[in-house]
């Protein structure tokens, strides 16, 4: 608990200069979650380390979730990774109340999701979530556009009004001309555009995206991943983003959260977990992971030597190295010079160390 | 008559039954007694089922007396409007044609008047009642039991009570009928609800629907598939059932083939029988081919 709480104040410095201040947080304090019919009698017995599997024979709960302690920055894309049974479909769906929590809380905008009425929840629900399925859960007997104005006619907002908000989302997803298709007449992509048209015209503060993406065909998923961070630059939403697949995590997490049988492993930027693993069971997940597109150009550089001539190549800080060394290439350099946000000197990387960088210790030990 | 006991003591060999005498005593006071009840209750009884006694005999006579090419363009008009099949409008038309060819009209108008009234309610009654049992287990665990033993039960014993307390006539037959027929409709509807898939009524709850919104937009659309299967069955069982209920006085095609059964009357039994399936034709025709049109946008494909 310790750990995972001084990692949590760690990264929470490390995002906060970026946090939107028009968007709040989710702030989820203290989670347990246990299946079953007694499941409030097992929390001591799990507080006190009970396992899951010792849970499961004795007294045939299941464990779901345990020690819950994560904030959801503002404004930003967090990634809850995980393998399948790791909790994180059920972790998202505590953030809506879904599924009430055994303890514990989800904090947004000062409420405690969990203490809602149902009344309450519906319209927490209605006006400020939005979900996207891994299956799409899309209504076949509507059309794209009937589908994608579905939140907006739960919230009662007449058809004159939420026809002309689905018909802009339908476009800004690519989907024009498709208004009046079925869903079972579309590809599978084309269809998760309708779900994230869907999300999107509710014009929810919260999005929250369950295995969103898993289903696609891979290159369909990288165009995806694409729409949806270009969508991001613009609407700065708190995103909750559930997948189990390493690299779509690196790609949109502005925070990662890597969960294991119910407990939070790590939690970090993509380059705190790609460069320091909390332990083994993290270390094997990003043994393989491309380094060139996680380690920005900060970490790796070094004091600028006295009397070194300042590089002709300049790189941003956060630029990550296999852009940095598509750069040099391009300009027939083997240094550059790395410069901060506001024009601050960071240092100098050169092309041995980036190389040195980029080599993955699984690579190295062979 | 217990000839050879094969020398088993005779409790053994002839069933210890009750004797004549105390089962004739036992009858008659059940029997005297329940009737004495009935004949208490019986205006009650009569003001219960007045309206739906002068309901059923108005239908039967718009049925009846009107022109027969109107009752005829109207019945082609709503197996057009349903299934929008030009060979199941020309099929219904011909069947039609044969029916009143024979002399049969009027009988088919009554069967098919107490078809009609016995559908609709047995559909209005069955909807809800399945609707409630998908959305509680503790309902599906009551009604699952009575459905079961409805369903077992032969469809000459639904007519012991209901003749007993309302006696012979339409009203009765049409109780009976509606009883016989709505349990396809109720064990439909619920499965078709609780079939529903998992994640499109998790969309609904995220979205924020209310139990009402979520079963108007979400559970029935996603469930008229097998909605439509349960009153497609309501339909053939209502009809099966209206010939056995001529037995309580219903008239129509039924108790023209009873009346063949008693008599041995073979041509017409054949004939009665032909317009009863011609009939049982067109509505399955009719009611599939709606169902499925309503299915429409779940045909596949990309252009």
């Amino acid at each position: 608990m310790n750990e995972v709480a001084s990692t949590m104040q760690h990264v929470s410095t490390n995002i906060d200069p970026d946090i939107d201040p028009d968007r709040e947080g989710i702030e989820i304090r203290d989670l347990y979650k246990i299946f079953g019919p007694d499941a409030k009698r097992h929390i001591a017995a799990v507080k006190a380390g009970m396992g899951k599997d010792e849970l499961n024979s004795k007294y045939s709960h299941v464990l779901g979730l345990q020690n819950i302690n994560l904030s959801m920055p503002g404004g930003k894309i967090t990634v809850i990774m995980g393998l399948s049974g790791s909790g994180k479909s059920t972790l998202i769906r505590h953030i809506n109340g879904l599924i009430e929590p055994t303890v514990g809380e989800v904090i947004y905008d000062g409420d405690d999701v969990c203490k809602m009425s149902p009344i309450e929840l519906r319209s927490f629900r209605r006006l400020k979530t939005a979900m996207v399925f891994q299956r799409f859960a899309l209504l076949p007997h509507r059309t794209v556009l009937e589908n994608t104005r579905y939140g907006l006619d739960i919230q009662g907002i007449a058809h004159s009004k939420s026809e002309p908000m689905a018909q802009h989302w339908i476009e800004r997803v690519g989907l024009k001309g498709y208004e009046r298709h079925y869903p079972a007449q579309l590809s599978g992509g084309m269809q998760q555009r309708v779900g994230l048209a869907r999300a999107l015209a509710n014009d929810a503060d919260i999005l929250l995206m369950d295995e969103a993406f898993s289903a696609l065909d891979p290159l369909i998923r990288m165009d995806m991943q694409a729409i949806l961070l270009e969508l991001q630059e613009e609407l700065h939403k708190t995103i909750v983003f559930i997948t189990h697949d390493l690299d779509e995590a690196l790609r949109l997490g502005d925070k990662i959260a890597i969960l294991r049988d119910g407990a939070l492993e790590q939690v970090g930027t993509g380059q705190d977990i790609v460069l320091g693993p909390a332990n083994e069971y993290i270390a094997s997940f990003v043994r393989d992971v491309n380094r060139g597109r996680v380690v920005q150009a900060a970490t790796i550089a070094r004091p600028r030597e006295e009397g070194e001539e300042l590089p002709s190549l300049s790189v941003p800080g956060q630029m990550v190295l296999e852009k940095v060394a598509r750069k040099m290439t391009k300009a027939d350099t083997t240094v550059a010079h790395v410069v901060g946000r506001k024009g601050k000197s960071l240092g100098i990387v050169d092309l041995s160390t980036l190389l040195g960088s980029l080599v993955t210790p699984a690579t190295a030990e062979d | 008559m217990a000839t050879t006991c094969w020398g088993l003591p005779e409790a053994l060999c002839a069933f210890p039954a009750i004797d004549t005498t105390t089962m004739r005593e036992m009858r008659r006071t059940i029997d005297t007694g329940f009737r004495g009840l009935v004949r208490e209750w019986s205006d009650v009884i009569d003001a219960a089922t007045a309206p739906l006694q002068s309901f059923l005999n108005v239908l039967e006579h718009s049925f009846v007396d009107a022109p027969w090419v109107v009752v005829l363009l109207v019945l082609l008009a709503v197996v057009w409007a349903a299934s929008r099949s030009w060979k199941t409008v020309l099929g219904a038309a011909l069947a039609m044609f044969a029916i009143g060819w024979v002399g049969l009209w009027e009988d088919t108008m009554v069967t098919l008047a107490m078809v009609t009234v016995c559908t609709v309610f047995a559909v209005a009654l069955g909807l809800p009642v399945g609707i409630f049992a998908a959305r509680s287990d503790r309902v599906q665990s009551i009604v699952n039991p009575v459905l079961d033993v409805m369903q077992t039960m032969p469809s000459f014993v639904y007519l012991i009570p209901v003749v007993v307390i309302f006696g012979i006539g339409k009203v009765p037959g049409m109780i009976a009928v509606v009883i016989y027929a709505v349990p396809p409709m109720i064990r439909l509807t619920s499965l078709g609800i609780r079939l529903v898939d998992r994640e499109v009524t998790e969309a609904a709850d995220a979205f924020g629907s209310s139990a009402r919104q979520k079963l108007w937009n979400v559970q029935l659309p996603l469930a008229l598939p097998t909605i439509m299967t349960g009153v497609n069955q309501t339909i053939m069982m209502s009809l099966a059932m209206v010939v056995v209920a001529s037995m309580v006085g219903v008239g129509g095609l039924g108790r023209n083939v009873l009346q063949a059964i008693n008599n041995q009357f073979f041509t017409i039994g054949f004939l009665n029988g032909f317009a009863l399936v011609a009939i049982a034709i067109i509505f399955d025709r009719t009611s599939q081919a709606f169902g499925k049109r309503l299915q429409k946008h779940r045909e596949a494909g990309h252009e």
